[in-house]
């Protein structure tokens, strides 16, 4: 169920759009209206949940410690996994953000006999995420030449590089073959490990099959299904200038393409796929763990109920007299103890 | 004597961690109330003296839960509520990826094996409902979007695995987003609070420290007895009688530890050492019996009873007029003191920036607060020269070190400890690297479920940490685990008579108490412990 729903909703999707194109003629609808529509609805709703985000405070700095916290000169603090400054946090977050730092330390528990525990370094699902990202960056990078004119050369020579190995014609992309691989392992890892399967969700299973079939769809159109690039690039290009024109004879396949991307960026602000926004936002990384050194304000701080020393001083009197410690008033004052006073069972 | 109850199972047995998942989704799987695993419900009479909703007498075992009519619409007005005032809860609600690294992260989970100690899927038990109620997907698509109504059985769910997590934020060193369940986990319980679903073992220590300072519930007199008690002690061990001050106006410096320090062994002798090392530099210092606590169950209770507990610190300070605070040997304290207090009960402009009146080095690290760890202390004074210590009185001695999950994860207290250690011990041995510092392992029994209704639960949980014990008892013949918190002194030993015996557990400064040279002292031929001391030929051997 789990995973069978969201892979007939992606099909589903595929569908929709081979049906809209060849058989109702909606070329205008699938190339102009939805991919509009799609992009609003990603920048506004990415808006959206980052504002709703951060307009909750954050009333604690509950920084997450993974290093030694600055204290003696002679010893020596970590800057990056225990910030106390601003530069700190920025190389923190970076390094989160760039290399995906702490699912690097990922280590696997190995239970056996006795019982004995070990821990080992657990680096495939650190790779697998890391070439996921970076060859889904590479390939919306890569896909400027689509939307631009002239082409900037940034964008060219990504071109290059990814396309460095000229195995067939045209030029195989790297970044095709890594995102396909890392997607396939993700996906795999959640079918074939037990506990990661008990905890996926459709919502988990949803993007991968679209980002799987998006990539199927452009791969097919780029070796297998020729289709007609300069029509393809009149549209893009119209549609960046906002003079949006469908020319004639663009594959169905196109339109598949464009349209699980448009789903897909519908999807992504209201999805966990915002974890791309969420990940800037996280108050155990992004603050320094200066939290003894400088005040920090939560904004609703009220007033609680407490148990003041005079109230104290006034149930314990006796017997702090006959004690002999000191007192701050010799006889009772007209102060009455907070609440009923329990007795030690 | 033996702190495990006959009736728990023996480490063969419970050492066979059972990884079989239910055969039916999670969300079908209604929870079962094991014996061992749960902590009983707080009294009624602590509820009401801290004016707690819903206080009645009732068990988690009973059918009828007795929740008040309209709980439904109470959680659904607190969680509201929390989102709004927690940037934290909102973020961690919305951008788990399930990437499950977190998941054999927690030591409940490694433990028992059950899934839901995953901390994901802890999160997602909260995380289900909050869809439900606060998300479009969810209330579209239900169960399809992860989502799912808030019965009663989802909340009999809430109360057995949010009170069996020891909030020790291991789960989020490991979390590519840091997504912290220690918080998730603070929130839920608030949640569950708001309804009366307290547990005793959190409820009973903070109306005691309420009403009396601490948590034992140990009144003024009856502090000032174990003081003094604990200063005879040293005098029959050293030859020499200490000055424990108590409520002295004008002290230069309020010292604040866990009140277990002063009652419970190996708590005690800990103590011992406090007080042998602040006659040696002639500390102008004095105790408090108002503020007679250091440990704040209000941690894990709700934000508010956390404020409720610790304003004694800031009030008696200045009460007393002292210049700055210095804080024992203690976990949780630690993390209140660091991440809340100055928040909460602050600014500390009453007081000073603390300076060590010994060495004059200034603590800016605490320059907000005012208030100093005393490793941080004690190590200060080391480095200064300002200590005659002999590490070899601690030769019989093989220690180990357990970084305290809060001193760990929420400040980064490392170093300070081990270099107090090095200086007085001479047999020192680290855990192995994925067992310590930002990754170590949890006691097992912290955030209030150190009580004995939950031994089972805490002897699974405190596995991954006896293991490691185990290793370097077995590899280096390490006999004592130090650690610097009053919950693991409590909870630890009986960890290691049931995983790893042979090994004892103490304070770091416990061992300072052994190492530190009285002047004037008598020859000593005992630790504190009154253990007799290893002589001359025999340390040649080690
Ligand atoms: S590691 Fe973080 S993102 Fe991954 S499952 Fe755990 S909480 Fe979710
Ligand atoms: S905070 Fe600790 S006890 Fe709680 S889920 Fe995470 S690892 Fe487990």
């Amino acid at each position: 169920m789990k995973i069978f729903l969201p892979l007939i909703a992606v099909l589903a999707l595929v569908g929709i759009a081979l049906a809209g194109v060849e058989l109702a003629n909606l070329q205008v609808f699938f190339g102009i209206v939805i991919p509009y529509a799609a992009l609003a609805v990603f920048l506004g709703g990415l808006v959206y949940r980052v504002l709703k985000w951060a307009r909750s405070p954050v009333p604690f700095r509950i920084t997450l410690s993974c290093g030694q916290q600055k204290t003696h000169p002679w010893i020596k603090s970590s800057t990056l996994d225990n910030p106390h400054s601003t530069a700190g946090v920025i190389g923190r977050m970076a390094l989160e953000i760039l290399f995906f730092r702490s699912l690097f330390r990922n280590t696997r528990l190995e239970l056996r006999k006795g019982p004995k525990l070990s821990y080992e370094w657990e680096k495939w699902l650190w790779l697998a995420a890391l070439a996921f990202h970076y060859a889904f960056l590479m390939i919306l990078l890569r896909h400027l030449r689509f939307f631009t004119v002239p082409v900037p050369f940034f964008v060219n020579a990504l071109d290059q590089l990814d396309g460095f190995f000229q195995i067939s014609v045209p030029a195989l992309y790297l970044s095709d073959i890594i995102l396909v691989a890392a997607a396939t392992y993700l996906f795999l890892r959640r079918i074939v490990i037990p506990q990661i399967k008990y905890i996926s969700l459709p919502a988990d299973y949803f993007p991968l099959f679209l980002i799987l079939g998006l990539a199927t769809s452009g791969i097919l159109m780029r070796y297998l299904l020729r289709v007609d690039v300069e029509a393809i690039k009149e549209l893009t290009i119209g549609l960046a200038a906002f003079r949006p024109v469908v020319p004639a004879g663009i594959g169905s396949l196109f339109y598949v393409h464009l349209f699980l991307v448009s789903v897909l960026f519908a999807y992504f602000p209201f999805s966990k796929l915002m974890h791309l926004g969420g990940i800037f936002l996280s108050p155990t990384r992004n603050l320094a763990n200066n939290n003894r050194m400088r005040r920090h304000i939560n904004p609703w701080n009220y007033p609680v109920k407490v148990h003041t020393y005079d109230e104290y001083e006034e149930e314990f009197r006796d017997k702090m007299q006959a004690a002999g410690l000191p007192l701050e008033r010799e006889a009772s004052g007209d102060l009455k103890p907070a609440g009923l006073p329990l007795e030690k069972e | 004597m033996s702190d495990i109850p006959e009736s728990i199972p023996k480490p063969e047995q419970l050492g066979v961690i059972d990884q079989q998942l239910p055969r039916s989704d999670w969300m079908d799987t209604p929870v079962v109330f094991k014996h061992g695993s749960y902590c009983y419900s707080a009294k009624s009479k602590f509820m009401s003296y801290l004016d707690l909703p819903n206080p009645r007498d009732w068990s988690p075992m009973d059918k009828d839960w007795k929740l008040p009519n309209d709980w439904q619409r109470i959680i659904h007005e607190g969680l509201r509520e929390r989102l709004s005032k927690y940037r934290s809860l909102k973020v961690f609600m919305d951008i788990c990826v399930r990437c499950g690294a977190c998941a054999d992260k927690c030591h409940f989970f490694i433990g028992s094996g059950d899934p839901k100690n995953m901390p994901v899927l802890r999160a997602e038990l909260l995380r289900s409902v909050y869809r439900k109620d606060f998300t479009t997907a969810g209330k579209i698509l239900g169960k399809i979007a992860g989502a799912r109504e808030l019965t009663v059985d989802v909340l009999k769910e809430w109360y057995y695995y949010f009170y069996q997590c020891t909030e020790c934020r291991r789960c989020s060193v490991f979390c590519p987003y840091g997504i912290d369940t220690a918080e998730i986990t603070m929130l839920a319980r608030e949640l569950l609070n708001l309804v009366g679903l307290n547990i005793g073992w959190t409820i009973e220590p903070c109306a005691n420290c309420f009403r009396t300072g601490n948590h034992l519930g140990i009144q003024p007199h009856g502090f000032a007895d174990s003081i003094e008690f604990a200063v005879d002690e040293l005098e029959e061990i050293t030859g020499i009688r200490v000055d424990a001050p108590i409520n002295k106006k004008g002290a230069e410096i309020l010292f604040i530890t866990p009140s277990a320090d002063y009652f419970a062994s190996p708590h005690y002798y800990t103590l011992l050492g406090y007080l042998a090392l602040f006659h040696e530099i002639g500390l102008d210092y004095t105790w408090s019996t108002f503020a007679s606590e250091g440990g704040n169950f209000g941690l894990f209770t709700s934000h508010e009873m956390i404020k409720r507990l610790n304003a004694k610190m800031y009030a008696e300070a200045k009460r007393l007029g002292v210049k700055w605070i210095l804080g024992g040997e203690c976990g949780h304290m630690w993390r209140v003191v660091h991440q809340y207090m100055d928040t909460m009960n602050g600014p500390a402009d009453f007081l000073q920036e603390p300076v060590s009146p010994i060495t004059g080095t200034r603590f800016e690290n605490a320059r907000s607060t005012k208030m100093v760890h005393i490793t941080e202390f004690t190590s200060d004074l080391i480095r200064n020269n300002k200590l005659k210590l002999d590490p070899s009185r601690n030769n019989h001695w093989r220690a180990t070190f357990h970084d305290s999950c809060n001193p760990a994860r929420a400040l980064g207290l490392f170093e300070e400890p081990r270099y107090v250690i090095r200086n007085v011990c001479n047999n020192f041995f680290e855990m192995p690297d994925n067992t310590i510092r930002e990754q170590t392992f949890c006691c097992g029994s912290g955030a209030g479920l150190g009580n004995d209704e939950n031994m089972e639960m805490r002897l699974r949980g405190g596995l991954p940490r006896a293991n490691a014990v185990r290793h370097v008892h077995e590899k280096h013949g390490v006999n004592i685990l130090l650690c610097m918190c009053a919950i693991d002194k409590a909870t630890l030993p009986p960890l290691m008579e049931y995983w790893v015996p042979g090994v004892e557990v103490g304070g770091i400064h416990e061992l300072v108490a052994n190492a530190l040279v009285l002047t004037g002292e008598k020859e000593r031929t005992t630790d504190v412990r009154g253990e007799p001391l290893m002589k001359e030929e025999d340390t040649k051997d080690v």
